[in-house]
């Protein structure tokens, strides 16, 4: 369990990005941060491995306060995920995913063979073990960001808009090896990102940010989508412009649903029939 | 033609010499750089100083700082020591700068990705900058090898043994021959030690095949370093 207690950061210039910042993020859920750029998330996700220290509140992992642990030996037990991958660009793959085991003193033989196996988990190919990152493809990096992250089998797993830079078709493709990936390892993630249908989809607890990381709402996907707490938020999710009003259309005497915006969003089926 | 054939032990010899006491400025230069070049690139309250420092000492001529070493450091007049220090003065001043343009080349996500996942800063330095900086930094010690092979023949006028001397000797007695062996034998050591280094630097940086481009860039980015070290200079 991750909790924030009034969190606040004053950066030296004198922005407030985070003002009395409170929440609990549960343990093996997904809670998805959610804003608009500027809004403070990304801020908040790096608070947790303390790549950004809070100048107040506190921040406590399992009860244990953060700013009690060195930042290195943090950093080393917690799983991080960002845009373009992050990879090291002289490193191949397997170096690559086995990096953090190495340096906590993993041998050589072990975090490989491990290293292996969470390509498997991931969907890589192990033929591309030995290739450097700038011969895979931008889903391919990612995927290795991934393994890499879970290779010292944390508990907790942060993630930056991973899939920000990808293609939307590979972006689909990897939301849902996330989900099912989830499903298997029931990690504590956190994830940031802009996009609200991402959130939507992968978040177990939503947490939609204002500017000053301002929690707007938070709760499941359908608690917001029921009951948007503001104006703010409707507009956020797209209901104020009823693009998540969906109604049925009669085509050939198939009944399908449409959103307002009048894209298809799929088929009506009686219950049991499909 | 005789002359070279009559000669060939002494040319045996000089290459050797001239080939040691390049080899001892560019390996100090290199190693006094990646401090130097750290310290310029991590302050920037440092870098100008630092940079403006060895800029200066690169204009000081050769020939100069041979004769007046000895008075400043009270070495030998004739001591090879005055030409390898002196050499060395000059790798610092080139390769200092190459360092800190090398290490801010790094793509910053790269390094605080690095961080992120747990490196201190010292191994981070060695395991991800200093390798992700290697292309620049051996384009740079690329100018200093070959700058450092050319500067030494003028070791000859303080009676050192180099290539120079075929010329000195050569001029001397009107033997041209002499002068041009000592040119080309002179190019050709600076042509080898440049493939050779380029040799070392895919063996150590295979990455750098599987992204052409970084390369490419490095040797353009030495030629402009080489260019403002002169520039720098008021």
């Amino acid at each position: 369990m991750i909790e924030f207690r009034s969190i606040e950061k004053l950066f030296p210039d004198g922005t407030r990005a985070v003002d009395d910042f409170s929440l609990v993020i549960p343990s093996h859920k997904t809670t998805v941060f959610v804003g608009s750029s500027g809004c403070g998330k990304t801020t908040l996700l790096r608070m947790i491995n303390r790549m950004v220290d809070a100048t107040g509140g506190e921040l406590l992992i399992d009860d244990e306060n953060v700013a009690s642990i060195e930042p290195v030996r943090l950093r080393r037990r917690i799983g991080y995920v960002m845009q373009n991958s992050g990879l090291l660009p002289h490193r191949t793959v397997i170096d690559n995913i086995t990096t953090v085991p190495r340096l906590t003193g993993v041998p050589t033989k072990d975090a490989r063979a491990r290293a292996l196996e969470l390509m498997d988990t991931v969907g890589l190919d192990r033929a591309m073990a030995e290739r450097y990152p700038a011969q895979l493809s931008g889903g391919q990096q990612q995927r290795v960001g991934v393994a890499r992250g879970l290779a010292i089998d944390p508990n907790i797993l942060l993630m930056d808009e991973p899939f920000g830079a990808v293609d939307p078709i590979v972006r689909a493709e990897l939301q849902q090896e996330l989900l099912r990936l989830q499903r298997e390892l029931g990690k504590t993630v956190v994830f940031v990102t802009h996009d609200i249908d991402e959130a939507f989809l992968l978040g177990d607890q939503v947490v939609i940010l204002e500017k000053g990381a301002r929690i707007a709402q938070k709760g499941t996907p359908e608690e917001i989508l029921a009951n948007p707490a503001s104006d703010f938020v409707a507009s956020f999710i797209g209901a104020d412009r009823g693009k998540r009003a969906l109604s049925i259309r009669d085509v050939d005497g198939e009944r399908v649903v449409v959103d307002g915006d009048g894209n298809l969003a799929g088929r009506l089926t009686e219950p049991g029939a499909a | 033609m005789t002359w070279l054939l009559d000669n060939l032990e002494l040319i045996g010899r000089l290459t050797g010499e001239h080939l040691r006491l390049s080899a001892i400025p560019i390996v100090l230069g290199f190693v006094l750089s990646i401090p130097l070049g750290w310290v310029a690139y991590r302050y920037r309250l440092t870098r100008g100083l630092i940079l403006t420092l060895v800029g200066l000492l690169y204009t000081i001529p050769s020939l100069a700082l041979f004769v007046l070493l000895p008075a400043i450091i009270g070495t030998p007049f004739l001591s090879e020591a005055n030409v390898v220090i002196a050499l060395t003065i000059y790798a610092v001043a080139i390769m200092s700068r190459s360092v800190a343009d090398a290490l801010g080349s790094v793509d910053p996500d790269v390094k605080q990705a690095a961080t992120a996942i747990g490196y201190s800063s010292f191994r981070r330095f060695w395991a991800v900058d200093f390798p992700l900086a290697g292309p620049v930094v051996l384009a740079g010690l690329r100018v200093v090898a070959v700058s450092t092979v050319s500067l030494l023949t003028i070791g000859a006028a303080i009676g050192i043994d180099t290539l120079g001397y075929l010329f000195t000797n050569g001029y001397q007695r009107g033997i041209i021959v002499s002068v041009l062996t000592g040119v080309v034998v002179t190019v050709v050591i600076a042509l080898v030690l440049d493939r050779v280094l380029v040799v070392i630097g895919r063996a150590l940086m295979p990455w750098t095949r599987a992204s052409r481009s970084s390369e490419r860039s490095g040797v353009t980015r030495a030629f402009m370093t080489a260019r403002r070290v002169r520039e720098a200079v008021p």
